[in-house]
């Protein structure tokens, strides 16, 4: 039965790759690349039930982490064009992307 | 003094959680853990009333319930707007007035507006916040300001 | 009494995957990005939810639930956090949300 979780899951994140493919905008594919990570930590964790090794949790609990932080620098890539901004309201954009 | 120590002991019992082992030398090796983290915190001078709001414990388990619950509202609402073929998708922008006066306050406001689905909240100013909704009942909703009002007594400002 | 609580793992796995699969069709149906993320909302709450507590009441009162209740709280920090991240960058890179035309007196994003 777990399985058929594990299924759901898998389902879930098939869609959302096919958006992922299809997405008109760049942020729909970071949304699809988001959704994807999250559903990550949930088949992960249903995994661990699967199998019987609870240890799994630990990597669950680590890929959460990850995916946060993973989509937050992707974000702050594309939308500054780089890493050395610091975020402040009224500093000045980098040239060259917008 | 008694809030910086209180870091260092929920740093001690996340460990023990994550851990589950009690031999003796694993148990000294996350005390050094934790105050490691500890000692690194206190340098980076993250442990104030915003970065570790220990005071508001109380107040956000009344509060959890009451925010469970409207998203479970929320929750329906869009599930019934995605399978209903015929169901009209006209999103709303408006800007919402936002009562806390701390940043901690806005932050957990519009993080709660973005938790229910059928609203985001798009940029935050002073003293108001720009949301997108699904739906007019959901600014609407949002417009009675019965969140705004349970946040901010949840962060302790009224 | 077990069979009580077998019961009740079931419904809420069945429940948070019904949740997760009508969040995916969502935001095929959504016309725009903005819309899109009411229904990615949904499985990162309810759907994530549900199969969580599912979870946490198969593995009864152990460590393996505090473990998953971390996730759980974790998964409902950040996901407002990274969405509310998304919709700020994606109104930076130039892109405006597919209002209603009909009301013409509401205010557009600037």
């Amino acid at each position: 039965m777990y399985l058929a979780v594990v299924i759901a899951i898998l389902i879930t994140m098939l869609l959302a790759l096919i958006r992922a493919i299809k997405g008109p905008t760049l942020y729909d594919r970071i949304l699809a690349a988001n959704i994807i990570g999250t559903k990550t930590v949930l088949i992960i964790a249903t995994m661990g039930f699967l199998f019987g090794r609870p240890d799994f949790l630990d990597i669950a609990l680590v890929y959460a982490l990850i995916n946060f932080i993973g989509v937050v620098a992707v974000l702050k890539y594309f939308e500054y064009g780089g890493f050395h901004f610091s975020g402040k309201p009224n500093a000045k954009k980098p040239e060259g992307k917008d | 003094m008694i809030h910086k120590l209180s870091v260092g002991l929920f740093l001690g019992v996340l460990w023990l959680l994550l851990s589950g082992k009690t031999s003796p030398l694993l148990l000294i090796l996350g005390l050094l853990s934790a105050l490691l983290a500890l000692y690194l915190s206190l340098r980076m001078e993250v442990i104030d009333k915003e970065g570790y709001p220990i005071h508001l414990t109380v107040s956000t388990f009344r509060f959890i319930p009451w925010l469970i619950w409207k998203i479970i509202l929320a929750n329906l609402e869009v599930c019934y707007q995605i399978l209903n073929p015929k169901a009209r998708i006209n999103p709303v922008y408006a800007r919402i007035k936002c009562s806390q006066k701390s940043d901690l306050g806005k932050v957990v406001f519009a993080n709660c507006i973005t938790l229910t689905p059928g609203t985001i909240s798009m940029s935050i100013d002073a003293d108001s916040i720009a949301v997108h909704a699904l739906s007019k009942a959901g600014i609407d909703e949002l417009e009675q300001g019965e969140m705004d009002k349970r946040v901010t007594k949840m962060v302790g400002e009224n | 009494m077990e069979l009580l609580f077998t019961l009740l793992e079931w419904l809420c796995l069945l429940l948070g995957s019904i949740f997760l699969i009508i969040g995916g069709i969502g935001i095929h149906r959504f016309p725009d990005l903005f819309t899109r993320f009411h229904a990615a909302s949904i499985t990162d709450t309810l759907g994530a939810g549900f199969i969580l507590l599912g979870l946490m009441i198969a593995a009864g009162m152990t460590l393996v639930t505090v473990k998953l209740l971390m996730i759980l709280i974790f998964i409902f920090i950040t996901s407002p956090s990274s969405t509310h991240a998304l919709a700020k960058a994606a109104i930076h890179g130039g892109l405006k949300p597919k209002l209603d035309d009909q009301k013409d007196n509401q205010e557009k994003p600037s």
